[in-house]
């Protein structure tokens, strides 16, 4: 309990389960108010029940999963640019990169 | 006023001379004055064309007024007075001297009447912003500087290739309403969208911007991207192209977002987002959309200011910029973070702030239009847009684990500028009239009906919970990304390498050869025709002598001007 008081208010285990349930409780409102709001649909499937809770949620999955297979191509150390007069092979290579920071 | 002639760039530029002349209160107050009185002169040019001056045998209109230029020059204004209230204690004076003739740059395309005009002051823009990328003062800038304005001197090469062949087809310099049908005008097209950052050279806007000083990243967020921005809407409205690059650069912005670890330099990618934004609107081409399209841009100034401000303040307190470096902030720094989150609202279009009353226009634009796949590509990357900047950039610089730093928060006019633009943000988003007035067209459209609050709360509030559930798999690395940069940083370095190497190994062969052929042609010539005179041989008279190459030269030079006097005499 001692360690819990030290923290701050908003980092405290117990604040942020409060969090997590406030948020929850917030979530299933924004949904459920739409059996009484109407939302306009544009397009027909876009009026749909929880279309934008649903919709939200699937495009941000797809694009964090886009972003983490892209990465796995296009992530190199920080250091990839620096200093390219060490590169003295022709090819640009990803293992000699690594090599060298690992060297330094 | 006196302005038929003077853009009201000018202002800025003599402020931008005088701040390398003056110190101290004097430095500060033409800081803070001269966008006022710029701003003044903004909204003294009436609409339509100022002045004509024949230069050239071409009829430049120096300014021309009309309300959508109007509306770009004053954000871009506002941008240089609060930017110069949150810079004007640390930032260096030839950064704000920079800085300011970079602004005038903008202000001078705003009310460019002709394609002339327009070029030279988007030169200045290059020049300049190259100058502000330059004051980060590492080498690391110098680099990214020297690669930016590569970029830039090209498109503007590109651009000027563009305007000689409209200019030489249709005789005209005006700026009016064009499509990318021949060469002439793609290459404009294209001259323009390298400054929006459009794909395939959307990285230079990442790899340059962050290598600024602080202060320096929060002006060049504004500029460059946005008078391009403008140029698309005063040149190519309803391009249709522009939808699908737009598309691109929208999900481009949010991927590669996700992907980075610096502070500054997901912003940078948020930029291109954002602008992606503006580019489907254009390419849209209705009132509405070119409506949304300005609209956007003078919000998105605002806010996108903001958040480089709050990122500003961190790296200027901290000395770190990297995600994994920071968290925990909001204990010492409650005023940059609050106004770092409000940014963050806007950007993501969260209702009641500018974002929302602004972006909404677009997509309202693409509902008009009858567009399903844009106005579903657009939603998609607003919860998108929450997710990479709205709150990606919050929680893993304020929150997150404690990073342990303690810094102090906010100087008390970065605090004042911080609080300035989160004020307009929240001003825009409930008072959207205010702007809506302002914009090119008569605006009809109500940006709040609660079933449409719903539809945007259900989508940012459950791309929210994504974010969170997704966590794990967002865990920063200490990496880069590689962008199309790498064909000229990497590739293309290896090119000139290989082809270095093999020069110079032929060189040596050729020398070799050559030297080998010179001492049998000496030895042929010693044999039949004796030994050559020496150089400088003292027995020779004066005429007879050899002179020194400089000597001859300077006599050359002296004979030819000579001659040239003696004919116009």
């Amino acid at each position: 309990m001692n360690d819990e008081k030290q923290l701050h208010w908003l980092v405290r285990p117990s604040t942020i389960r409060k969090l997590w349930i406030g948020f929850s409780v917030v979530l299933t409102l924004v949904v459920l108010a739409q059996t009484v709001i109407y939302v306009k649909g544009y397009f027909g499937f876009d009026g749909w029940f929880g279309f934008g809770a649903v919709y939200g949620f699937v495009s941000c999955l797809v694009m964090v999963l886009i972003a983490k297979l892209l990465g796995l191509f296009l992530k190199r150390p920080q250091d990839y640019y620096d200093e390219p007069e060490q590169i003295k092979t022709s090819a640009p290579s990803h293992d000699k990169v690594k090599e060298n920071s690992n060297g330094v | 006023m006196g302005f038929e002639f003077l853009s009201p760039a000018f202002i800025l530029l003599i402020a931008a001379v005088l701040i390398c002349l003056v110190k101290g209160h004097a430095r500060t107050a033409i800081i803070l004055i001269a966008p006022m009185i710029t701003l003044l002169a903004i909204w003294q040019i009436p609409d339509g064309v100022q002045s004509t001056v024949n230069f050239l045998s071409y009829n430049i209109e120096p300014v021309e007024g009309s309300p959508l230029r109007r509306l770009f020059a004053t954000i871009f204004t506002i941008m240089v007075f609060v930017g110069g209230l949150f810079s004007f204690r640390i930032a260096r004076w030839y950064e704000l001297a920079a800085a300011f003739t970079y602004a005038a740059g903008a202000i001078g395309v705003c009310f460019a009447g002709d394609l002339i005009t327009m070029f030279v002051y988007w030169e200045l823009m290059a020049i300049f912003s190259t100058i502000v990328v330059w004051c980060g003062g590492t080498p690391s800038s110098r680099a990214a500087g020297i690669r930016y304005a590569i970029m830039h001197f090209l498109g503007g090469v590109i651009l000027k290739v563009g305007i000689v062949g409209v200019v030489l087809g249709t005789g005209s310099i005006q700026i009016q309403p064009m499509l990318a049908t021949d060469f002439s005008t793609w290459m404009i097209l294209i001259g323009i969208l390298i400054n929006a950052a459009a794909p395939p050279v959307s990285a230079w806007l990442a790899d340059a911007y962050p290598e600024a000083t602080p202060t320096g990243s929060v002006f060049l967020s504004a500029f460059t991207t946005k008078t391009a921005v403008l140029a698309l809407i005063l040149l190519f409205p309803g391009e249709s192209v522009l939808i699908g690059i737009g598309l691109f650069m929208v999900m481009y912005g949010i991927i590669f977002a996700l992907l980075e670890n610096d502070v500054r330099r997901i912003l940078s990618y948020s930029v291109v987002n954002q602008v992606g934004f503006m580019v489907v609107a254009v390419g849209i081409g209705t009132e509405m959309a070119l409506n949304g399209a300005a609209a956007h841009a003078f919000a998105h100034i605002i806010y996108k200011a903001l958040l480089f401000m709050s990122a500003g303040v961190v790296i200027y307190r901290t000395g770190k910029n990297k995600c994994m470096e920071l968290g925990g902030l909001f204990h010492t720094m409650p005023l940059t973070c609050v106004c770092g989150i409000i940014g963050a609202l806007a950007i993501s279009s969260f209702p009641l702030t500018s974002g929302f009353t602004t972006k909404s226009m677009i997509s309202q634009a693409a509902i008009d239009g009858n567009l399903v796949w844009v106005y579903m590509a657009l939603t998609a990357a607003s919860a998108g847009v929450f997710l990479h900047a709205g709150i990606k950039f919050p929680w893993f610089v304020f929150f997150q684990k404690d990073s342990g730093l303690r810094p102090k928060d906010a100087p008390w006019n970065m605090g004042l500028a911080m609080i300035m633009f989160a004020s307009m943000c929240i001003l825009l988003g409930v008072f959207p009239e205010i702007l809506y007035a302002l914009l090119p067209y008569p605006v009809d459209y109500q940006p709040y009906s609660i079933g449409k609050v719903l539809f945007y709360l259900q989508l940012l509030l459950f791309s929210g919970l994504a974010f969170f559930v997704l966590l794990p798999l967002m865990k920063r690395t200490m990496t880069i990304s590689l962008d199309t940069d790498w064909l000229w940083r990497r590739a293309g370095f290896s090119l000139v390498k290989l082809i270095e190497r093999a020069l110079s190994s032929l060189s040596e062969v050729v020398t070799q050869q050559r030297n080998r052929l010179q001492e049998l042609l000496q030895r042929m010539a010693v044999r039949y025709l004796g030994q050559p005179h020496t150089a400088d041989s003292q027995e020779r008279s004066v005429f007879a002598r050899s002179w020194r190459v400089g000597t001859t030269v300077l006599w050359i030079a002296g004979l030819l001007s000579a001659y040239v006097l003696l004919y116009y005499l």
